[in-house]
Formats: C-alpha cells, sequence, structure tokens
C-alpha cells in the first residue's frame, strides 16, 4: 500500500539488564494510513509512552524498523531530525512537562512558526499567525502575550499545546493522554479542534490513551497494547463491539456504562 | 423517607487571596442526604466541587472562609462549633474527607500501619496501640485488603493499592458521612474499578451511611451515586436522580455536561459530542444573573438582570433557570 505513512517492524525497545530489563515495546508491528486517526489503548506500563517516544525519534528502538512514507526512517543527523519533526509532532502527558518554563508564550509559538520556515516573516505577519492560531482555539493572543506557561489553567494550556500544533501542521500528530485528567466537557472541546484540523489539513492522528471509550469514539483504529505486546488490533467497532481477547475485554468491562449495566462483581483484589 | 444524615442549609463560604480579594466558590448550596444514599457531584473543573467538599467539614482554614449558612450531621448543627471542638469531635467520626490526591497522604518514610496510628492518636492520643492494631487489622480485612499492606511503606505499594490504604484509613472510625473527591481519577481503568467498588461495599456494609461522591468522570458518577448534583460557578444549578440528571437534563448546562459524555458502548459513535464554549466565570466577580448566561445558546436579555433561584420540577426535581420545564424540553426536542 502506497499511502502508509506510519509503518513499524518488530519495534522493540528493553531498558536495563540482567534482573532489571524490562521489555517495554515487545515486537510490535503496524501500519497507519494517511489521513487516519488510530488509538494504541492500555493499563498504565503496557509501553505506550515508550512506544510514542520511538516514532517521534526521541528514544532510539533496540529492534526493529521505522518507515515514514514507505521509506525507512533516516534521523541521523541533527538536520535530518528537524526536517523529520516538520512532519512529526506530539502533545504530551503532562502539558507543562513539554515547554520550557522559563520561556513565554510568545517564544513558543515564535518557535513553531520558525519550524516550519517562516522566521523571515515581518514581526507583523507573526503576530497575525499567532492570534489566528490562538483564536482557533478559543484563546485570546491578547491575554496571552508576555504570560509563562506556569500562569495559565491546565486547561488553557492543553489548548496551547493544540494551538501550536495548528502553526506547524504536522503529517502526523501524536496525543499522549492528551484528555486524562480533564473534565468531560473540556476533553469534547479539544477533540472537536482536534477533528476540525484533521479535516482542514488531513493530518494523520495517533491518540494514545488509557480511555477506551475515547478510542473508541474518535478511532478509525484501535490497537490494544498489553505489556509490551499488541494483543488485538481492528476496526474500532470491530475491536470495541465484538472484542477477541480477554484482555479486551477485560479493559471494556472496567470502564463505567451508562446503558448497559457495569458489573462490579467481576473484581478481584490482586496484588499490592 | 430514610433518615437525614446530612444535611446542609444556604452553606457560603469563600477563599481570601493573598492581595486580600475575595473568591466567592461555595454560594448559598443546599442538600440533603438520606441514610444509605450517596449524591453525586458533577461539574467542570473550577466550579467549585472541591471547595463544597472541604467546606462540609466545617473546619475552615486560610484561605477559605466560612460566610455562612448550617451544616447538620445526623442532628448536630457543626457549623458554630469552634475549630478546635470540630477536629476533635467531628472530623474523622462524624465525617470523613478523602481529597483529590489522597494517596499522596500517605507519608513515605512510615510503614502504613505506624501512618494510622498517626491518624488516630490526632484525634485521641491515648489510643492503646494494640487496639489500633486490631482495629486496623478488622477494617482492612472487611474491605478486602490484605493485611500485610500494614507492615509496608507506600513505595512498595501500586498507586491503586495506594489509594484504597488511604480510603480504608480515613474509614477506621466509622464516620457517618464520608466525601470522596475524585477518588480515582488519577488511577487507570482497572484500579478505578477496585476502588468504586470498595466504596460500594463500605455503603452496603453499613461503615459509613451516606456520602457525597465528587467526579467529572458522569458515567462513573451515574454508575455510583443515587442522586446527582450539578454544580457550576460555585452554585447548584440542577439537582435530581442519577437517572433524570444524565438521561433527562433539564438545565442548559446539565444538557450539555451530559452531551459530553462518551463510553464504549453501541450507538456513541453516531452521536455528535456537545462541546459548550468557553469557560466558567471568574469568581471573584461572579456575573449578576444567570452566571451560565455567557455560554446559554438559550440566553434572554432578562436572564442578565437579577439572580436566578433554583425552581422545583416534577418528580422532586429542581433546576435554576428561567425557562419553565415544558419549553425547555420542547426547545431540546426541536434541536
Ligand atoms: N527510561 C526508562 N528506563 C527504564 N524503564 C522504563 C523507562 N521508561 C519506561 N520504562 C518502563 O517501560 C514500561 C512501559 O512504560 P511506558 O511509560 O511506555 O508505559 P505507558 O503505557 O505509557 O504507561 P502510562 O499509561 O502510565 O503512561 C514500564 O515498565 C516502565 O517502567
Ligand atoms: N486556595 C485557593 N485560593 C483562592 N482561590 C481558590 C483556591 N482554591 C481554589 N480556588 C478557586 O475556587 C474556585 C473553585 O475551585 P475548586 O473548588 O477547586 O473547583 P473544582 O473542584 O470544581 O475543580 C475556582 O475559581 C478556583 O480558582
Ligand atoms: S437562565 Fe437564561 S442564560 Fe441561564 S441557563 Fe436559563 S436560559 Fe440560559
Ligand atoms: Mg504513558
Ligand atoms: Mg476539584
Amino acid at each position: 500500500m502506497n499511502d502508509t505513512v506510519l509503518q513499524g517492524v518488530n519495534l522493540t525497545k528493553v531498558f536495563g539488564w540482567g534482573k532489571q530489563k524490562t521489555i517495554a515495546v515487545d515486537h510490535v508491528n503496524f501500519e497507519i494510513r494517511a489521513g487516519e486517526v488510530c488509538s494504541i489503548v492500555g493499563e498504565s506500563g503496557s509501553g505506550k509512552t515508550t512506544l510514542a517516544k520511538m516514532l517521534l525519534g526521541l528514544l532510539n528502538p533496540t529492534e526493529g524498523e521505522i518507515y515514514f512514507q514507505g521509506k525507512k526512517r533516516d534521523i541521523s543527523t541533527q538536520r535530518k531530525k528537524r526536517e523529520y519533526w516538520k512532519n512529526i509532532q506530539a502533545i504530551f502527558q503532562d502539558p507543562y512537562s513539554a515547554y520550557n518554563i522559563f520561556n513565554k508564550i510568545d517564544t513558543l509559538l515564535l518557535d513553531c512558526i520558525r519550524m516550519r520556515g517562516d522566521f523571515w516573516l515581518p514581526r507583523e505577519k507573526k503576530i497575525e499567525l499567532m492570534s489566528e492560531a490562538c483564536s482557533f482555539v478559543n484563546l485570546e493572543y491578547k491575554e496571552l502575550t508576555n504570560k509563562y506557561p506556569f500562569e495559565l489553567s491546565g486547561g488553557q494550556m492543553q489548548r496551547l499545546m493544540i494551538a501550536r500544533i495548528f502553526l506547524l501542521k504536522p503529517k502526523i500528530l501524536i496525543a499522549d493522554e492528551p484528555t486524562s485528567m480533564i473534565d468531560a466537557c473540556s476533553r469534547a472541546t479539544i477533540l472537536d479542534m482536534l477533528m476540525k484540523l484533521r479535516d482542514e489539513v488531513g493530518m494523520t492522528i495517533i491518540f494514545i490513551t488509557h480511555d477506551i471509550g475515547l478510542a473508541y469514539y474518535v478511532s478509525d483504529t484501535v490497537y490494544i497494547m498489553e505489556r509490551g505486546k499488541i494483543v488485538e488490533s481492528g476496526s474500532a467497532d470491530q475491536v470495541i463491539l465484538t472484542p477477541h481477547h480477554p484482555y479486551t475485554r477485560r479493559l471494556i468491562s472496567d470502564v463505567p456504562k451508562i446503558h448497559e449495566a457495569w458489573d462490579l462483581s467481576t473484581v478481584t483484589y490482586s496484588g499490592l | 423517607m430514610g433518615k437525614v444524615i446530612l444535611e446542609v442549609r444556604e452553606l457560603s463560604t469563600k477563599y481570601v487571596t493573598r492581595f486580600g480579594e475575595n473568591v466567592y466558590a461555595v454560594d448559598r448550596v443546599s442538600l440533603k442526604v438520606e441514610e444509605g444514599k450517596s449524591l453525586g457531584i458533577a461539574g467542570e473543573s473550577g466550579c467549585g466541587k472541591s471547595t463544597l467538599a472541604l467546606s462540609l467539614m466545617g473546619y475552615y482554614f486560610a484561605p477559605l472562609h466560612y460566610i455562612s449558612g448550617d451544616i447538620i450531621i445526623d442532628g448536630q448543627n457543626i457549623s458554630k462549633m469552634h475549630p478546635d471542638e470540630v477536629r476533635r469531635k467531628i472530623l474523622g467520626k462524624e465525617i470523613a474527607y478523602i481529597p483529590q490526591a489522597a494517596m499522596n497522604a500517605l507519608n513515605p518514610t512510615l510503614k502504613i500501619i505506624n501512618f494510622i496510628e498517626d491518624v488516630i492518636h490526632a484525634h485521641d492520643p491515648k489510643v492503646p496501640k494494640k487496639e489500633i492494631h486490631d482495629m486496623a487489622r478488622q477494617r482492612f480485612e472487611e474491605l478486602g485488603l490484605p493485611a500485610e499492606v500494614l507492615q509496608k511503606y507506600p513505595v512498595e505499594l501500586s498507586g491503586g493499592m495506594k489509594q484504597r490504604t488511604v480510603i480504608a484509613t480515613s474509614v477506621i472510625l466509622s464516620p457517618k458521612v464520608l466525601i470522596a473527591d475524585e477518588p480515582s481519577s488519577a488511577l487507570d481503568v482497572t484500579s478505578q474499578k477496585m476502588v468504586i467498588k470498595m466504596l460500594k461495599d463500605m455503603m452496603e456494609k453499613g461503615l459509613v451511611k451516606a456520602m457525597i461522591f465528587i467526579t467529572h468522570e458522569l458515567p462513573l458518577l451515574y454508575n455510583v451515586t443515587d442522586d446527582i448534583m450539578v454544580m457550576y460557578a460555585g452554585q447548584i444549578v440542577e439537582q435530581g436522580t442519577a437517572q433524570q440528571v444524565v438521561f433527562d437534563p433539564l438545565h442548559p448546562y446539565s444538557k450539555g455536561l451530559m452531551g459530553s459524555i462518551i463510553v464504549p458502548e453501541s450507538g456513541v459513535r453516531d452521536v455528535k459530542l456537545t462541546a459548550i464554549p468557553g469557560a466558567p466565570p471568574n469568581l471573584k466577580r461572579p456575573p449578576q444573573g444567570c452566571r451560565f448566561a455567557d455560554r446559554c445558546k438559550y440566553v434572554q436579555a432578562e436572564c442578565r438582570v437579577q439572580s436566578i433561584y433554583m425552581r422545583e420540577a416534577a418528580n422532586n426535581r429542581a433546576y435554576r433557570c428561567i425557562f419553565p420545564e415544558e419549553q425547555l424540553r420542547k426547545v431540546y426536542q426541536n434541536e
């Protein structure tokens, strides 16, 4: 298939040696098409973030290959890395960790403009771009300029991250738990914005999440990850409505429902 | 009607910031919880849920201040009590509170059992250790927690186990009312389910008589509680049974919230999520009139003129909006 944007072949990441050895990602294979929305779902520690970091080129795989647009990915030099990052960007689990807290918000957004190669634009034009990006996510540039990230609320921070993506318009976006601790209402707003972006620029989105309800709602394809392995994958309807693997079934039964009864009798207390 | 265990009448509290500004985070909140029942509180982040939870304890310390209203636990009015008396006689025994980041409350340098000793000695320094150990072991067993946990340090426990440990500890003195603020939001779904099972067991076994459960996760709230109140900008805007509020919301804000629910059930993908544009108002200067007006699709000029009061609706429900029930339903139907 030639519309595959990102492919992983036997991707593996091992941390540590001997008794300390953890196989965080274990021979994972996948093929993601351009414009597809997919989710990687699993419990804490199942290896989702590690996988995301390899895709982003922030961690080297121990084994296996990543293909970007049909070719083996090459990020061997800083230059090639920067070029790659024009195509693939991330929104991280903890919005505050992603930024240098000593940089003002303006710097953060100006960096995006520089990354896309528009550093030569006149100041007014840059401000116009930044204002446009802010208003896309219902923020006001006027109120943000000269502020620091820690002066924003959590929700504003998350929207600011999407404003960055709006400026960068990458081919691929990896969203690692963009919505974990935020309320359903803000989650709906953020999803709305991301989907609008996808429709506008044909972005491919990879959600990484515990939330199987979210995965079901937004994705074309769902991958279920258990202890480093992908144990089930398929269309969202297939995986969620007719799950085959026991782990997938358990994940689904662990989530509270509103139409079907939520069976608490299956709870077995285990582990410390 | 069952015996009322917790009654709150027109409770108002505020924060006083470093700059001397008042933040009116809880505004004339009234509620009742009967024996054996649980009440859920829903609302976006910043609507005052946690502040209400704290305020219900009747134990105020800066920057939180009491303004007015009554808190009555099993017939006893605690709102005019001296803070020291509240701490000695009420906290832990009459009402207990599990804060939002509860598992961080454990002291990393203490074994769980020593932590529990400290907690109990803070109420009554004279309780012998032997008695505390027996109480702790019994409570842990009742709640399905292995007694060996008592001999561990927090780092040896998983997040979910730490959370359940804190919850078990907070009910050691069998409080009548338990207030749980986002008790499972930081956990993954499997640990979350264990926490919820444990809270339900506590209610069933009568270890606590009434519960207030706070979360922004609506499917969870729906599954755990009998009744739900929706909070917006420091005020209650709707109150009814869990069934009524989730499946048949009346207030435009509740309606918006319920439209943002996603669950892994068939049919969900066909429904468009509603997103409520904008953000809750600043509580330093709450708007005159309806606090939701700036974000409400149905806003009228008169909504902004004066305070909107709760109005009664059929089937023991109440909501805060100028529109009568039939009119709201008609509008919703035509959407
Ligand atoms: N830098 C590292 N060094 C050693 N082990 C690591 C490192 N990063 C992750 N791990 C281990 O790899 C495994 C997978 O971790 P990862 O962070 O990818 O999980 P996750 O699925 O993202 O979890 P969560 O849902 O909690 O974010 C875990 O056992 C973790 O402890
Ligand atoms: N320590 C504090 N000092 C001043 N204002 C506060 C403090 N804590 C919370 N607030 C304000 O009180 C309001 C309600 O907050 P909170 O009770 O935490 O809401 P929720 O739990 O619903 O997210 C918010 O406007 C918040 O900014
Ligand atoms: S009172 Fe007016 S603004 Fe407030 S919720 Fe009702 S219709 Fe909307
Ligand atoms: Mg992670
Ligand atoms: Mg809170």
